[in-house]
């Protein structure tokens, strides 16, 4: 047994996490950040925070992700970390000449009050920017929310930075993706493609972190939202912002800042997700919807139709993020399956937790919800209330060993498994390939565990 | 400069036909003066007189911010490395909910849990305070205190300690109190640790801390005296990938008692036990070396410096133990053990050294596998062009014989020297002095590490806390056939076209110390430098963009 403190019996626990459902802010800012092109993603803090995030982002996606550090020590924690992020901004623009600098905060910078815009503009003061370089900033303590927070932060900072009102809207729609892989926002820009749709999405991780091997290296990838582009976002006719938690402060800050008008959809995974995200795009644009999408949709109709016997009535556990599990649950809700234990470590809000129950009230069974739970707990509810199926990161990967139950993963971290980068969940054809993966879990344990009289060759 | 002595024109040495100073020079070019400065004191071609100095080599010195590096910080060192690989402490992470998260399970550290009779292991669970902003403000102190009671009432741990985070020392939380309060309310060993990321210069602070806090609350703690004749302790090997698996075995082979492993497949009762052991061996010198010497000190156990990585190496150190106990029945074991392993070596080598034989490496990781990893590559028959820790310190590249040299800096002065004094009631000399000058004089070292440097080729590159720019330009000048560093180097250097291999975490395989390691290593690494993949960069048409005149179907 790999867990095998973990007990069957549930403890109130009010102090200790065991096993988080989530990590900190600044590993989402820099996430966010490299999905911006040309763009050198800081950490303000000891060097510890981004050695740490580059190693669990570069496990993840096994590629490149450049990010410096302000290297904090001793002495700059008790009087600030001014001089290290001003020899830090002069060191980067020299030696890697990014297009702009994103910086993010830690516990560290935030608990002693670095004031980040005060030491760029002595940067720029110093003659340390060069001349149509940029230094962007996020307040991201680690102390407060979760990763997710600080990917939404430094999404919202694009916006702070660079977004323009301009005289007239143009026919843009600008698409604020959410946390969500490079794969999906590959997806997503498909179908907007597909839809004839002009678009900008941002941050837009894709061709930055699931890149080609070439032979050369780098630093800064192909893909990526440019600054014209941002700065452009405010002159699109509305936003769509896909997940709550993820989207919803960078979409209302460019309202409130260009009047830029926004709708706030679930991340389009599955079948109804991806058709309200495609019916409100038609709306907006004032566009017919082509027939390859509607194809897309009707196959994938047609694979839920065909397989239904596999889905109908089958208990799943989900751990992993807030929008993630959301979208995912009404999926597997449309699918007539039982999403019965669905955590996640970050502090989705009350509303989150009301719009989970909504989505789960037809569910034949007990659903247990835990916003703000954790692994270990995610464990002890499965122990008492065995499911059919797993989704969730790779840690999960131990659950599903020690109680025998077939695993998709989904959300981050995933570090043993490729995958993610290249294919999406999103959209009808990633959830074609989503349903793929639940039937080949499901199947392939049906296979595993027939006997002799009655293994099906049929299925 | 002055001019140039006879001893130094004779000791210029091209590096792979090229002039490692004039790479110096470029990779220097593009740094601000004052960055170029202190780079070119960590950047040193390297030079050894006959007597084995070498030039010296500025390093465990401040990270330059911005400059991207490969270096991680105090917890890391502490909680991450020297106590994480210990099945049976509960580890809290007294902070916000990343530094704990990040460093769950990612070190590939094995343990093998049925070793113990309690059979705890807790190393692939993650334990951590989670701080908020409240106790960010209000302090830590009471949350801290609910979360060990309730670590003691879910897991009923022998022992748990308790790791600070940046803000806990800001913010002033005493982990040390809490941890006194607990360990009297709850009838275990309960111990903090000061090892705030923002502490000294990289992980080897958190080494520091690790040693002194595992040397005051755990050394000693038991006296029971196990049977062996020849009992030691391994220090400084984590049990990656089941490197240390692979040394129990070997010692088992030889008849060698291993009393406790610093830390891999390790547990606390063996470390409480350390102290009854006749010898320490150093693998890592530097993640380690401090308990040797307090342990020295305080109980009259000696060390030697060992290498369990190569076959060579691995004979020579269990030569070593032999010699060290001066026991013909030993020594005898050693050798039939050696006879018996070394046709497999053999073997195996005249297998590979045809397809590995000249190739050219470069390896920049930790604080000694950039040094031992060498050996590995010698036995092949390649050759390491450059080479440079993450954190080592001047002793580890120099030798300690600079060891009085060092200046103290404020970042090292920060981190505690305890002050160790002979153990009134167990302080028992294994060797008399007379004993010892003997060992001496028949070639035994003690507390003794000759460093990096001596060992390597004159004309090399050595890199001090290497950065992405001169890692860049490393590749780019000398093409290496392989590169070893870390995770986060590693798919920067493949997109480059050069494999990359991972010396923290072996990139999922190994075990690579000791005999069988050597041979999956050198299997690997034949692997790697020969594998198809890099020869299909280029699709057809990038190789050959030119529209030939024919249509195919006309051939």
């Amino acid at each position: 047994m790999l867990l095998k403190h973990t007990t069957k019996e549930i403890m109130e626990r009010s102090a200790l996490t065991v096993n988080p459902a989530k990590t900190c802010q600044p590993i989402g800012a820099m996430y966010a950040a490299l999905g911006i092109h040309g763009c050198l993603p800081h950490s303000h803090g000891s060097q510890g925070c981004y050695a740490y995030h580059r190693s669990s982002l570069t496990r993840h996606y096994k590629e490149p992700v450049m990010a410096a550090t302000s290297a904090f020590t001793e002495g700059s924690s008790v009087f600030g970390g001014q001089a290290n992020l001003l020899q830090a901004i002069d060191n980067m623009f020299t030696v890697y000449k990014p297009d702009l600098i994103a910086v993010h905060t830690t516990c560290l910078s935030e608990t002693i009050g670095d004031d980040i815009p005060q030491i760029v503009n002595k940067a720029v003061a110093e003659g340390k920017v060069p001349a149509g370089k940029y230094v962007i900033h996020a307040n991201t303590p680690s102390y407060v929310g979760s990763h997710v927070t600080g990917f939404s932060n430094m999404t919202k900072a694009m916006v702070d930075y660079f977004a323009e009102t301009g005289a007239k809207k143009n026919k843009t729609i600008n698409i604020v993706p959410g946390y969500v892989e490079p794969s999906d926002m590959e997806e997503i820009r498909r179908i907007c493609d597909a839809m004839g749709i002009p678009i900008i999405m941002f941050p837009d991780t894709s061709r930055v972190l699931n890149g080609p091997l070439t032979g050369r290296f780098h630093m800064y990838p192909a893909g990526g939202v440019t600054i014209p582009e941002l700065r452009q976002t405010g002159q699109s006719m509305g936003t769509v912002a896909l997940g709550n938690l993820a989207s919803t402060a960078a979409a209302f800050a460019l309202d409130a800042k260009c009047k830029v008008p926004y709708k706030l959809l679930d991340l389009p995974i599955g079948l109804h997700g991806t058709d309200m995200f495609i019916d409100i795009l038609r709306n907006i644009a004032g566009v017919n919807v082509p027939d390859s999408l509607t194809f897309e949709r009707g196959q994938m109709v047609d694979i839920i139709s065909d397989m239904h016997q596999y889905f109908y009535g089958k208990k799943v556990g989900l751990v992993g993020d807030p929008d993630q599990l959301l979208a995912l649950t009404k999926f597997l809700v449309s699918l007539d399956m039982c999403p019965i234990h669905i955590v996640t470590g970050t502090p989705a809000g009350k509303k989150f937790t009301a719009e989970l129950r909504e989505a789960t009230k037809e569910v034949p069974c007990d659903v247990n919800i835990k916003v703000e739970g954790d692994m270990y707990l995610f464990h002890q509810l499965v122990k008492n209330d065995p499911v059919d199926l797993l989704i969730g990161n790779s840690y999960v990967k131990y659950i599903a060993k020690d109680e025998d139950i077939p695993f998709i993963r989904h959300g981050f971290p995933i570090f043993d498994r490729i995958g993610h980068s290249y294919l999406p969940t999103v959209g009808y054809r990633g959830g074609i390939l989503f349903l793929e993966k639940i039937l080949n879990a499901l199947m392939d344990r049906q296979d595993r565990d027939a006997t002799d009289i009655n293994m099906e060759l049929v299925m | 400069m002055a001019s140039t002595t006879h001893a130094e024109i004779a000791d210029k040495r091209l590096l792979d036909g090229k002039d490692p100073e004039r790479i110096k020079q470029e990779m220097l070019r593009d740094y601000p003066p004052k960055i170029a400065r202190k780079r070119a004191k960590q950047i040193i071609i390297n030079k050894v007189d006959k007597d084995k100095t070498v030039p010296e080599i500025s390093s465990n010195v401040r990270t330059i911010p911005g400059l991207i590096g490969q270096r991680g910080c105090c917890y890391a060192g502490c909680k991450g490395v020297v106590l994480g690989p210990t099945r049976d402490i509960i580890n809290i992470t007294h902070g916000p909910i990343g530094c704990g998260f990040y460093s769950w399970l990612t070190r590939r550290n094995q343990t093998d849990a049925s070793a113990s009779p309690d059979g705890h292991n807790f190393m692939p669970y993650c334990f951590s305070t989670d701080m908020h902003e409240k106790e960010i403000v209000f302090g830590g102190e009471k949350k801290l205190k609910q979360a060990i009671q309730e670590a003691y009432d879910n897991f009923h741990p022998k022992a748990i300690a308790v790791f600070s985070t940046c803000p806990v020392g800001l913010i002033g939380d005493d982990v040390h109190a809490v941890s006194r309060e607990m360990k009297e309310k709850l009838g275990i060993n309960v111990f903090g640790f000061s090892c705030e990321g923002y502490k000294g210069v990289s992980q080897s602070a958190g080494h520091h801390i690790a040693n002194n806090g595992i040397f005051t609350h755990v050394i000693g703690n038991d006296d029971t005296v196990r049977e062996g004749e020849f009992k030691l302790n391994l220090l400084g090997e984590y049990n990656i990938g089941g490197d240390a698996f692979e040394i129990e075995r070997i010692f088992e082979k030889c008849g060698i008692t291993l009393v406790s492993t610093f830390s891999g497949n390790s547990s606390i009762d063996d470390f409480a036990n350390a102290h009854t052991a006749d010898l320490n061996l150093i693998m890592c010198h530097r993640s380690i070396n401090y308990v040797a010497e307090m342990m020295e000190k305080k109980f009259g156990v000696p060390w030697i410096k060992v290498n369990f990585i190569g076959a060579q190496a691995t004979a020579k150190s269990l030569r070593k133990i032999a010699q060290y106990f001066e026991s013909p029945v030993l020594a005898e074991k050693v050798e039939a053990v050696i006879a018996e392993e070394m046709p497999d070596i053999e073997k195996e080598l005249q297998l590979i050294r045809p397809r590995t034989m000249g190739k050219r490496a470069m390896m920049f990781v930790g604080g000694s596998r950039a040094h031992h990893y060498q050996e590995l590559f010698t036995e092949m028959g390649m050759e390491t062009l450059s080479a440079g820790y993450e954190f080592g310190h001047r002793d580890d590249y120099e030798g300690r014989r600079v060891l009085p040299d060092i200046k103290v800096d404020a970042d090292s002065r920060n981190i505690e020297e305890l002050d160790i004094s002979p153990d009134p009631d167990r302080f028992r000399p294994r060797k008399s002095p007379e004993e010892l000058k003997q060992l001496v004089e028949k070639g035994l070292t003690f507390s003794d590490y000759e460093g990096m440097m001596a060992e390597m080729k004159i004309g090399s590159m050595i890199i001090d806390d290497l950065t992405q720019h001169e890692a860049d330009k490393l590749i780019e000048t000398f093409k290496p056939d392989i590169f070893c560093a870390g995770i986060k180097e590693k798919y920067a250097v493949q997109k480059h076209g050069i494999p990359m291999k991972q010396l923290h975490s072996y990139d999922y395989g190994g075990p690579y110390a000791g005999f069988k390691g050597a041979i999956n290593f050198y299997r690997d690494i034949e692997r790697m430098v020969n594998s198809k993949i890099w020869g299909f960069l280029k699709a057809p048409w990038e190789k050959n963009p030119e529209l030939s005149a024919n249509y195919v179907f006309d051939e």
